[in-house]
């Protein structure tokens, strides 16, 4: 085999008590595309920044063009021939297209001014490579994402690269983009350089990729050419169950099936677009149903649970409740209208953490326990005490800081403060993510009881408790519905299924199946 | 997970996390100390009273910053709006003196209100601000025509230069105004709102709350308070000087706030640590006055103890 343009081998790296990578060894060879994929946390950003000399890692070697290396910082380890391109597009946006090309590197003439002509014909001839077409002397911003896009990739190769990291490179890009990023791919390819394609599209890793990689846990538990890998194999890799044996074990405190029956659904999005993360996601909950949505990391989960709750514009849909059409949809409307959501990022969108206890508690329900504009504080503990208990929030006093409390107790003030204006649909975007045992059983629990109690809940979990706790599950795949599921057929393997099902076959695609 | 917490009085790592609240107090009382021990002629009643009625403005100017500061944002133009007050009570005194108090302080709802409503669609408050820091008092000046025009109006000079049961009504009103905001703050909806607003921006949308109304109005208040300042300057100089009114009072106001324990990245207001900070900043200019220093000297101790008080405050807004 040949020499391999870059390899890390048995690279470890620890952050505090989590090993973030456990004896990682991957062999990027040059011409390959080498897909990376795992889910959150899996360890992938860990390994780009070991790679690029971000991090140093802790244990392991990294040799590069056969050397073993130890760089200093992403500058050390691009001057080297290792380049990265992340998500956001770093570029000066109001740089002209051939200025950022060349930033750091212009061509200068004997004078030691900037040879303008030089730059811009140069510029011009790089593009013209990756097929762009466009005057270079455009401010950078004017452009597309797509364009960016390609800019920051011939500024990178450009540099004398030999290997390119892409990190989600297409999490921006329009479809008819990332067609012209596969071509871009390819022709660096030609050239003989290693790409690592960082990706959650695994119709990309398929599409673009010759060899592919998964991460689970800081562990790499599958490597091999992707001819070989099946998509159903990729998906059980990533999320960690056996293909086969798929079992129902008691691993979360969820109970039996609710009774729905056919009651009306209390809440009906219809055909959600949103650019670049919804593309038609159509969800229905009834009383007392929970409807899981489940799907791999941007395939538009929590993307349609905040569309449901109006917290992002949509480009196009309709939302409707208990059967009255919507036409402005915000949260404020939401909320007063008795749609109800817990958002994934507890402490950019849920908490203040300056605030008490109970100014948490009752933010939203502010207007209701007001009058003349002072808060009526007996009304206000009567529903801060009543919480408190039925939820299990230990607190010192309702006058604590809502910052000094676990992850799991403020999960449960935000519950709270959703709770306490008594709504008909709840939404709840990862309700058990990072919080202990304990707290994450009593809100299974809690859900459960609340549903029978005749509330509508819209889920976003992990697999295992969208499994076990949901009664409907609409399985989403780059932003449309994949399928629906109902009561019994609802199982790991069916999800995974769905999730794997190649788009091009179309008959899963975005139907209902009612 | 691992960072700090928004802790309580004392750190949990040992940390020194009360003096960015109480540090105020302390300074004072050093101030106060060395005064009394150095300063000739300065634990008068007359000396103190000068000082307090000298703050007043300042402090009612602060109190409204601190509520803007409160929801993250600044407001530049409080100075502005003083002159734009000042240069408007000589041009509506004909009808009275109360109607051309109440024309001051509409136009400070005015500008309060364009300040908001750029703030709450999206500009940033500083951006939003410094424009009618600019343009206000230009637009003051030509109102007044540039000139400083003396008035002679007995209301308007009880105002600046009156006391009710010897305190002196600036320092009354002052008073008043913190307690106000001390109440709006702990008791009213809209307290909660703002440091809601303040302290988690996103979360705030997110419970349905009304965001751009609350800062809307939180930037009417301190248009309102500013004009009121601008009243109370012109009332005790018996003269609309839109050329000096308000010049510079931003910084104060801002000091005084950040100095008095209000974090700059909002979801908190102190309202008597502004109190003590505005204080604080008098008395700095006072005492280097009086022992013969040049004016400059006290805007570089001011200087470096807002660096201080921000230095100390560094921990908390970072997080």
């Amino acid at each position: 085999m040949n020499e391999p343009v870059c390899e890390a081998h048995a690279v470890s790296k620890r952050f505090g008590g989590t090993l973030a990578l456990d004896h990682v060894s991957l062999r990027l060879e040059a011409g390959e595309a080498h897909a990376l994929v795992g889910e959150n946390g899996a360890g992938k950003s860990t390994l780009i920044k070991v790679l690029t000399g971000v991090h140093r890692p802790d244990g392991g070697t990294i040799r590069h063009l056969g050397r073993p290396v130890s760089f200093s910082g992403p500058a050390d380890a691009q001057d080297a021939g290792i380049s990265t391109i992340y998500q956001e597009v770093e570029l000066a946006p109001l740089l002209s297209v051939a200025d950022n090309l060349f930033l750091g590197r212009e061509p200068i003439t004997r004078l030691g001014l900037l040879d303008r002509s030089r730059l811009r014909r140069e510029a011009t001839e790089v593009l013209a490579r990756y097929g762009v077409a466009v005057d270079v002397r455009r401010p950078l911003g004017e452009l597309g994402l797509g364009i960016r896009q390609m800019v920051a990739i011939a500024r990178a190769v450009s540099a004398r690269a030999r290997l390119v990291i892409m990190d989600e490179p297409t999490s921006s890009l329009a479809p008819r983009e990332v067609d012209r990023l596969a071509d871009v791919i390819e022709v660096l390819r030609e050239q003989g350089i290693a790409i690592l394609y960082v990706t959650h599209k695994l119709d990309e890793v398929f599409r673009v990729c010759q060899r592919v990689s998964v991460l689970r846990d800081g562990r790499l538990v599958h490597t091999g050419p992707v001819r070989e890998t099946s998509r159903i194999g990729l998906v059980a890799a990533m999320l960690g169950r056996p293909v086969a044996e798929v079992r129902r074990h008691g691993v979360t405190s969820f109970g039996e099936a609710h009774e729905v029956g056919r009651a009306a659904p209390v809440l009906r999005a219809d055909s959600l677009v949103r650019a670049h993360a919804l593309n038609g996601v159509s969800v229905e909950v009834r009383p007392g149903e929970v409807v899981g949505l489940a799907g791999l990391l941007g395939s538009g989960r929590s993307e349609t649970a905040r569309a449901v709750f109006g917290a992002d514009p949509l480009d196009a849909g309709s939302v409707e409740v208990a059967g009255r059409a919507r036409r402005r949809w915000n949260p404020a409307i939401a909320i007063r209208s008795g749609v109800c959501m817990v958002p994934e990022d507890r402490k950019a969108e849920g908490v203040v953490p300056g605030l008490s206890v109970r100014d948490n508690i009752t933010l939203a329900a502010l207007p209701r326990l007001t009058r003349g504009g002072l808060v009526s504080r007996r009304a206000r503990d009567r529903i801060v005490g009543t919480f408190i208990r039925r939820l299990g929030i230990k607190v010192s006093s309702p006058d604590q800081k809502v910052g000094e409390l676990s992850g799991g107790n403020q999960q449960k003030v935000l519950l709270a403060r959703m709770l306490c204006l008594r709504p008909a649909v709840l939404i709840l975007d990862e309700p058990t993510r990072g919080i202990d045992i304990g707290a994450k059983a009593e809100i299974q629990a809690l859900i459960d009881e609340l549903a029978r109690e005749g509330l509508g809940v819209l889920l976003v979990a992990e697999l295992e408790e969208i499994v076990e706790g949901a009664d409907t599950v609409v399985v989403l795949r780059d932003g449309t519905a994949a399928g629906v599921l109902r009561g019994a057929e609802i199982g790991e393997q069916r999800i995974m299924e769905l999730i794997a099902a190649d788009v091009s076959d179309g008959s899963a695609g975005g139907r209902f199946d009612d | 997970m691992t960072e700090p917490t928004v802790a309580g009085r004392m750190g949990t790592a040992g940390r020194v996390t009360w003096l960015p609240d109480y540090g105020v107090y302390l300074a004072l009382g050093v101030l106060l100390a060395f005064n009394l021990v150095f300063t000739p002629n300065f634990a008068t009643v007359a000396n103190l009273r000068l000082q307090l009625v000298q703050v007043a403005p300042v402090a009612i100017v602060a109190l409204g910053m601190a509520l803007v500061i409160g929801t993250e944002g600044i407001d530049l133009s409080v100075g502005s709006t003083m002159a734009i007050a000042a240069a408007l009570l000589p041009l509506y005194l004909g009808y009275g003196p109360w109607p051309a108090i109440a024309v001051a302080v509409l136009a400070g709802a005015a500008v309060g209100l364009v300040n908001g409503g750029l703030v709450a669609y999206g500009i940033q408050p500083i951006v939003a601000t410094l424009g009618l820091l600019v343009a206000g008092r230009g637009m003051a000046l030509v109102l007044a025509d540039g000139r400083l025009v003396e008035i002679f109006d007995p209301t308007l000079a009880a105002i600046g230069g009156g006391q009710l049961l010897g305190v002196p009504l600036p320092v009354l009103m002052a008073l008043t105004v913190a307690a106000a905001a001390g109440f709006v703050l702990r008791r009213a909806a809209f307290g909660r709102r703002l440091l809601a607003v303040g302290g988690n921006r996103p979360a705030a949308l997110l419970a349905g709350l009304p965001v751009r109304r609350t800062l809307v109005t939180v930037y009417v208040i301190s248009g309102v308070l500013a004009a009121m300042a601008g009243v109370l300057t012109t009332g005790r100089q018996s003269a609309s000087d839109p050329s000096f009114t308000g010049l510079l009072i931003e910084l104060s106001a801002i000091t005084a706030v950040v100095v008095g324990g209000t974090p700059l990245a909002g979801g908190r207001v102190r309202i008597l640590g502004t109190l003590m900070g505005a204080l604080l900043m008098q008395l700095i200019i006072a005492t280097v006055i009086q022992h013969d220093l040049h004016d400059s000297t006290a805007r570089m101790i001011q200087a470096a103890i807002i660096v201080a008080a921000v230095y100390a405050q560094r921990n908390r807004s970072g997080t």
